[in-house]
């Protein structure tokens, strides 16, 4: 049997592929993924004086993290994130977004 | 010394590697000849000793610097080698150059229109590129051949072609690779000049016969040099080339050995005794390196350390020092006008009779010797000012720790008590802060030296104030083994004549004795004596019944360990919260003697005849064994039919297993319940697991009837190679006994097979503990590194270093759990008390 050359099949391949995962589970609706919310300016104007901080000093979250897909963020925006937890039922976490 | 400060901070820091220009331009002297030093014992110029590079010996002058010793910080010196000769901590870097670059033009291989900031990551196959898109040049494969070679063709490549073709490379396609230019040009990676560290760095050792060892890098620098003389001499003679490669080789060879003698493939070098030499690599390097040995970690004075032995007549925060130590480390003493003296009279013990004094400095900071020579002058001149270092005595304060240190318990501060003997005593109740025993255990103290210092140690690291842990608000430190024994028969019914209880009370530190009236006292009066008069407790005793303790009288319930133990102790912590750290470490050694008092008083042992068992508890249980024997039979022939079904996610044979471990434990639990109830009459070994002392029911029920089965990795012992355990069985056997059931107790004791079993485990668990030791040591290590310096601010965010955020509020919920039970706060129960006080 004849191996049809290198990039043909591989492109196929890869497009393929991407047809499959189209359909992939969405990460967001699982419940050990805790809410992401983007916050308005005036939130996060609030929040940097509340801690008195600034962006810098915040822990950081990707772009391209999968809880964030399906929203849209930039850089520099900050995401509220509610979690469960063990103390207090609910507690808030917020990361700013970097590139 | 200049008291001339020079404040700057520091803005940035540039690394870059070192260029030949640099190293001649740091050095003060060409080193030439190997020799150190001449006829007459003096350093000989150009050699590796001379004073150019500095002096390490005390009286000479650096020719450089005209500084003496330990004034003159040294000077680098440098060396012409021959032959270049590769670095070998950038062999790496050195073969990403040679790889990703054209080896006619010195180009980057990839075009810059191709790039796209995608750097160097997303060109792994660059190799097979083939031909330079720049100059058209056909490019080969290089590969490295360890340690230091780099091979083209089956062709090597010497360091001086090497250094030609990465030499050809632009600043701009530097930057690719991610150098700067102006600090690191790759050919600085292959060596031309060699810097000597100044003699500073590597001093000699004089040795008592008078002769000079010189320190390893010298030794090593001595055979660079003498390489190189011999490669210099060979080349100018024009020798073969052969001979001027093995050379070369050779050169190499040592120059890599110099950087770094531990490298796979190179053999080390030696001393003429064998042992490998200490270069570069190895003095910063890990454990027994620069940083971890000397910056991370140092010695210090003023510490003591020797074996721990128990004594529970002290108090828990004191601890019982030999007279040799207090004769030994010393307290600084300021002079007054007010104990002047006294201390005269120390001085006048000196330093060999004990509560003397070793030394005194005088106002203009001379530390001076006490001794029967000295001792006349230093009283005459002794003034208000002077310090005194006088011996150590009752009351000091000193700083006492075991290793490992993992808790901020694993440092408390004590109080001093001289004691007879060469031993630290520690009161047995502080073993489990420090997880302490005394089979040769051995711990370190320390004496503060400053007012500051020991005012912090007295007020913040005193054992009352670390009884409870910040882990979860419970008690660390509590009554254990004798002294729960001791209290809970007190509690229990015990009673003693008046005269008798008075002489325990006062024995324990006592002396009110308006509480205990009348003729007969009984012991539950007597623990009611130690306790304050407006102390009031409801709590519950380890069998969930109910302890109540009103104005100072225990009026229901007897004392276990759930009220006076360790961890969740709830009459400690009772007392702890409402007298105090203070009156609370206090009463909580008068509970602890109490215990030991009245079981001496008392009487108290264990025997074998507590683990009898009446005749038909013993028909009971063989009954009951004999039952799950049948029933055990049963499944293994429902399973031998194929009838067994399997449990989910289990094939049968696991769930064949998972039954008759069951039913087996189940036996046992069974039996466990059955020899509970029959001799729980009064009985030592019974009573010691009830009041929680020491072992639990368990232990009983294996020394009495049977100590069951023995698990190895989670399941019956598996069979070997033969379809058997142990080849008195039949092949196949799935029986109890073939399996490791051990149906015998340790009083009646272990048939053969059963004691084979029993020896299986016990190694597997002697291994198991041997291993894990080390591999969670490191583990705690590393994650102890990792959060030392994040802290809670005042507006409870957890933060690191540079203040970035970590948590936004400590455990989410903001607690300190060292203030909690458990980590909760109770707050009616505050809101009940702040009312109780108006």
């Amino acid at each position: 049997m004849e191996i049809p050359s290198g990039p043909d099949l591989y492109t196929k391949m890869v497009k393929k592929s991407a047809v499959k995962t189209e359909k992939k589970f969405d990460v967001r609706t699982h419940i050990l993924v805790p809410k992401h919310i983007k916050m308005t300016p005036e939130e996060m104007e609030e929040l940097m004086k509340q801690f008195n901080i600034d962006k810098k000093q915040l822990p950081k979250i990707k772009r391209t993290d999968p809880a964030l897909e399906g929203m849209s963020v930039e850089k520099g925006d900050i995401i509220k994130i509610v979690r469960k937890s063990p103390t207090v039922g609910e507690s808030f976490f917020y990361r700013v977004v970097v590139a | 010394m200049t008291s001339e400060y020079i404040y700057k901070k520091v803005g940035s820091i540039v690394f870059g590697l070192l260029s030949p220009r640099v190293i001649k331009k740091m050095a003060s002297v060409k080193i030439v000849t190997p020799e150190l030093y001449d006829k007459e014992g003096y350093p000989v110029d150009g050699g590796l000793m001379d004073i150019k590079l500095g002096v390490i010996d005390p009286g000479l002058r650096c020719k450089t610097c005209n500084c003496k010793l330990k004034e003159c910080p040294g000077h680098f010196g440098y060396m012409d080698l021959a032959r270049p000769v590769v670095h070998i901590k950038y062999v790496k870097q050195i073969l990403n150059f040679l790889k990703y670059t054209c080896r006619e033009c010195g180009k980057f291989l990839v075009l810059k229109e191709n790039l796209k900031g995608k750097g160097l990551k997303g060109f792994k196959t660059l190799k097979d590129l083939g031909k330079c898109p720049h100059c058209q040049a056909k490019q080969f494969k290089v590969k490295f051949e360890k340690p230091s070679s780099y091979v083209e063709n089956d062709i090597r490549l010497s360091p001086i072609e090497v250094r030609a073709r990465i030499e050809k490379i632009s600043d701009e396609d530097i930057k690719l690779f991610g150098y700067d230019p102006e600090y690191a040009r790759p050919e600085w990676m292959i060596l031309t000049l060699l810097p000597i560290p100044p003699v500073t760095v590597r001093p000699s050792i004089t040795l008592e016969s008078g002769e000079r060892s010189e320190d390893d890098l010298t030794h090593k620098l001595g055979d660079i040099v003498r390489i190189n003389q011999r490669l210099f001499e060979n080349i100018n003679a024009g020798a073969p080339e052969i001979i001027i490669e093995d050379l070369w080789d050779l050169l190499q060879y040592h120059v890599t050995t110099y950087f770094d003698n531990e490298i796979t493939q190179v053999p080390p070098a030696r001393h003429r005794s064998g042992q490998p030499l200490k270069t570069l690599s190895e003095r910063i390097k890990s454990k027994e390196g620069r940083f971890r040995y000397n910056l991370a970690g140092k010695r210090v004075n003023y510490a003591a350390r020797t074996v721990i032995s128990p004594d529970p007549k002290i108090r828990f925060n004191e601890v019982g020092i030999p007279k040799s130590v207090a004769m030994e480390l010393t307290i600084p003493e300021r002079v007054t006008s007010w104990n002047v003296e006294w201390l005269k009279e120390l001085i006048n013990n000196g330093p060999k009779k004990y509560l003397g004094a070793n030394y005194v400095i005088t106002l203009d900071h001379k530390k001076k010797k006490i001794a029967e020579e000295t001792k006349e002058q230093i009283l005459i001149d002794l003034i208000p000012g002077c310090v005194v270092e006088r011996h150590l005595m009752h009351g000091d304060i000193c700083v006492f720790n075991r290793q490992p240190s993992l808790h901020r318990m694993s440092i408390m501060c004590h109080k001093i008590v001289i004691l007879p003997g060469s031993s630290f005593r520690l009161n047995p109740g502080v073993c489990t802060p420090y997880n302490a025993d005394f089979d040769g255990d051995e711990m370190n103290l320390h004496i503060p030296q400053t007012e500051e210092a020991r005012a912090e140690a007295d007020i913040l690291m005193q054992v009352q104030s670390h009884i409870i842990t910040p882990k979860n608000g419970y008690n660390v430190v509590g009554c254990t083994n004798d002294a729960i024994t001791g209290n809970y028969l007190l509690t229990d019914g015990l009673s003693f004549t008046r005269e008798e209880a008075v002489q325990i009370l006062y024995s324990i530190g006592v002396t009110d004795f308006s509480t205990i009236k009348g003729k007969n006292i009984e012991g539950k009066d007597i623990f009611g004596a130690l306790l304050p008069r407006n102390f009031d407790f409801i709590g519950n005793s380890r069998d969930g019944r109910i302890v109540k303790i009103e104005k100072g009288k225990l009026v229901e319930g007897f004392i276990d360990k759930a009220t006076i133990g360790e961890d969740n102790g709830t009459l400690i912590r009772a007392l702890y919260a409402k007298y105090g750290e203070e009156a609370g470490i206090d009463l909580l050694g008068k509970l602890f003697r109490l215990g030991i008092e009245v079981l001496l008083r008392n009487g108290f042992t264990t025997s074998i005849s507590d683990t009898d068992l009446p005749e038909n508890v013993v028909s009971r249980n063989k009954e009951l064994t004999f039952q799950t024997e049948k029933k055990v039979e049963e499944l293994i022939q429902q399973y031998k039919d194929g009838k067994l079904e399997a449990m989910p996610a289990l094939t049968s044979e696991e769930t064949l297993e998972k039954h008759i471990l069951q039913n087996l434990n189940s036996l046992r639990n069974k039996i466990g319940e059955i020899v509970f109830e029959h001799i729980q009459g009064e009985n030592s070994t019974i009573l010691m697991a009830k009041s929680g002392a020491t072992g639990n029911i368990l232990n009983v029920v294996q020394m009495a009837a049977s100590v069951g089965q023995q698990s190895l990795r989670g399941g019956r012992i598996r069979n070997g190679y033969r379809l058997r355990t142990l080849p008195i069985f039949e092949k196949g056997s799935l029986s109890p006994l073939s399996k490791g059931f051990v149906y015998g107790g340790y009083r009646t004791g272990l048939t053969p097979t059963e004691y084979f079993f029993h020896a299986m485990t016990g190694r597997d668990s002697l291994m198991d503990t041997a291993l894990r030791t080390p591999k969670s040591g490191y583990l705690y290590r590393r994650l102890s590194n990792a959060l030392q310096d994040l802290k809670v601010e005042y507006d409870l965010t957890v933060r690191d270093a540079n203040g970035k955020i970590v948590q936004f509020k400590y455990g989410d919920d903001g607690i300190d759990v060292h203030k909690s039970e458990g980590g909760k706060i109770n707050v009616s129960k505050i809101v009940k008390e702040v009312m109780a006080y108006g």
